[in-house]
């Protein structure tokens, strides 16, 4: 391929802060870890099933993995709110929760370019566009959900201050069949959603090439110079 | 003409019980009511002095089982709380009277002892046709309400009582409904399907002892007997966490007597006390004669889909939809619309990727390194380039 002859300035832009990937990994992480330890309760692989009970403690680590997890889900998760407040432009709350018209009016761009492609060329966006900051507040209600289920199915074990917080919503939702059921059906949500979020980073780092996939490691993105509005 | 009540020393010295069998009486009831040896000489005092209640035990939309229950109290001096202490002056499937006499021994319980009589309930009512349920003329409804209105304490008998049980079954044709839905003044729910003779009779001994009802939770059952999980009060527990699961009925773990968690054991949603106190006079309960538990008395447990799988039926996905198979069919499907969508882009953004081509530079392996004005870098250090890869 022939050099282009023509220079086309960029820009870096530092999107993403430290706290912010951090955050990002550690849910990361403890997704992963809460799906895995978590399918594995509800359908319990027959492994080491020719030792004797007081050989092993597998399921009751897995259990304990699930819940140490859960914990530290948590708190990432509310520490993410408190930085939803407190972190740049690109990290604050109305990312997420879209409360102007001309957000929707964004939303709906991005739906025409990216998911149904009526059109080619679309208005770039700096950190979320606003169908990612809308998936995410709904993302982010899941995983509400899914803190509500999970410290009411252990509120019956526990005597803690946080999952005894949770004890009235058994009642509410039919006993502790009905809890553990939604709090199963969830995590396929979590699985759907990692599915189409990985995708995401492959189709926007491809066509629109400006480093989607490592500015959640390093935190910069690359933007032409005259697609940045200052 | 108003009779006296006796004390219950009165009525078990009437019947030719002696002042031994009266202590060991209070004893027993003492520690079915969990008290400790201390407070043996209250429960002496409270059964000297005070009268023996009346009881009403009705019967609503449901089998006996909770009377069968009962009656089978494997205490013998238990048992006889019910038919020798207590006044049980109505109850259709024991009392003596029948017909009109019988609805005329209610109605003077009723009417002779405003406040002090003890209401036990069997059964659900249904409110949708009262035609299907109607006694000496009455409905359910109006024989429960008018009994209900001078109880000192209401107890609702078994899973009918207390959730509705199977007649409320979905879609539940008769409106069966649990008495707390009914009358406004505090339930004893008292769950299971039956209850366990034990715990019925130690709440009965309670109510009793006390004269007030014993400390429930927030679905109205007793913290004494419902606070804890059959699975957290079961013998099989260690197989559970150390991962060794019965697969199915007639394997060497199932022989061996390894945890029912996969055969859909309730055991871990069920609260109960099956596993402390046991049935039939202490010597067993389901899980330890080899099947799961059914969680008979947790709310809704007979609309929880099959007893043999933990998840069931789910609403709105039919009825063998659990919700591995929902995610299932959600992924694979996520997954068919990703494949589509990567393709339709690449078909769709031809231009836009073309320009993004024509937009990439080729940069020398060793030459544009460190700069990014390639031309100047080659400019001003040409020696550091030469002799290189090629």
């Amino acid at each position: 391929m022939a050099a282009n002859p023509q220079t086309i300035p960029y820009r870096r832009i530092y999107v993403w802060e430290l706290p912010v990937r951090l955050y990002h990994w550690i849910n990361a992480l403890c997704i992963l870890l809460l799906c895995i330890s978590g399918y594995l309760i509800g359908n319990p692989q027959k492994i080491f099933a020719a030792n004797e009970a007081y050989q092993q403690y597998w399921f009751g680590w897995v259990r304990f993995t699930h819940f140490a997890v859960a914990y530290v889900f948590v708190f990432n998760f509310i520490f993410r709110i408190y930085w939803g407040f407190v972190g740049n432009r690109y990290a604050k709350w109305d990312r997420f929760i879209l409360y102007r018209w001309d957000q929707w009016k964004e939303l709906w761009d991005t739906v025409l370019v990216d998911v149904l492609q009526a059109r080619v060329y679309g208005r770039k966006i700096i950190g979320h566009n606003n169908l990612a900051g809308f998936s995410y507040f709904v993302l982010f209600h899941i995983f509400l959900l899914q803190t509500i289920t999970g410290f009411a199915l252990y509120s019956s074990m526990s005597d803690a201050f946080l999952p005894r917080l949770f004890t009235w919503i058994v009642p509410l939702l039919g006993g502790d069949a009905w809890v553990r059921q939604w709090h199963h059906l969830f995590m396929w949500f979590f699985i759907v959603f990692t599915v189409i979020h990985l995708y995401l980073v492959f189709y926007h780092d491809y066509f629109e090439g400006r480093g989607t996939t490592s500015s959640i490691i390093g935190g910069w993105k690359f933007e032409r110079d005259d697609n940045i509005k200052r | 003409m108003k009779k006296k009540i006796p004390s219950i020393e009165q009525s078990m010295q009437a019947k030719g019980y002696s002042r031994r069998d009266f202590l060991y009486f209070c004893g027993v009831a003492a520690a079915a009511a969990g008290l400790s040896t201390t407070s043996l000489g209250q429960v002496v005092k409270a059964f000297e002095t005070k009268p023996r209640p009346p009881v009403v035990w009705l019967h609503f939309q449901e089998c006996t089982c909770c009377s069968e229950s009962f009656i089978r109290s494997t205490h013998p001096i238990v048992a006889d709380i019910i038919f020798d202490t207590l006044s049980l002056d109505y109850t259709e499937t024991l009392m003596a009277p029948a017909g009109h006499q019988a609805e005329k021994s209610r109605d003077d319980t009723i009417k002779n002892n405003q406040g002090k009589y003890i209401l036990l309930v069997e059964g659900s009512v249904p409110l949708g046709n009262p035609g299907f349920c109607m006694i000496g003329g009455k409905s359910a409804e109006q024989i429960l309400k008018d009994a209900a209105a001078g109880a000192a304490a209401v107890v609702a008998w078994g899973s009918c009582a207390s959730h509705g049980c199977v007649q409320s079954a979905k879609p539940n044709p008769t409106q069966a409904t649990p008495i707390h839905k009914i009358i406004g003044k505090p339930v004893i729910n008292v769950p299971g399907c039956p209850p366990i003779a034990e715990v019925m009779t130690a709440i009965v001994t309670h109510v009793l002892l006390f004269g007030k009802i014993p400390e429930l939770d927030s679905q109205g059952r007793p913290k004494e007997f419902y606070s804890r999980r059959v699975h957290d009060t079961c013998y099989r527990r260690p197989y559970y966490d150390a991962g060794l699961f019965v697969e199915s009925w007639d394997d060497d773990a199932a022989r061996k007597g390894y945890c029912l968690y996969k055969m859909g054991c309730r055991g871990p949603v069920t609260y109960n006390a099956c596993a402390v106190t046991k049935w039939n006079g202490n010597l067993s309960y389901p899980i330890q004669s080899g099947h799961g538990c059914i969680g008979c008395s947790e709310a809704g447990f007979w609309d929880n889909g099959p007893f043999y799988q933990h998840l069931g039926a789910f609403p709105g996905f039919g009825i063998e939809s659990t919700a591995d198979k929902v995610g299932t069919v959600a992924t694979v499907a996520t997954v068919g619309g990703i494949a589509l969508h990567a393709i339709t882009s690449n078909i769709r953004k031809q231009k836009l990727i073309r320009e993004n081509m024509e937009e990439s530079v080729t940069v020398h392996p060793f030459k544009g390194e460190g700069g990014a004005d390639v031309e100047a870098a080659e400019a001003a250090k040409p020696e550091e380039t030469k002799g290189g890869d090629e």
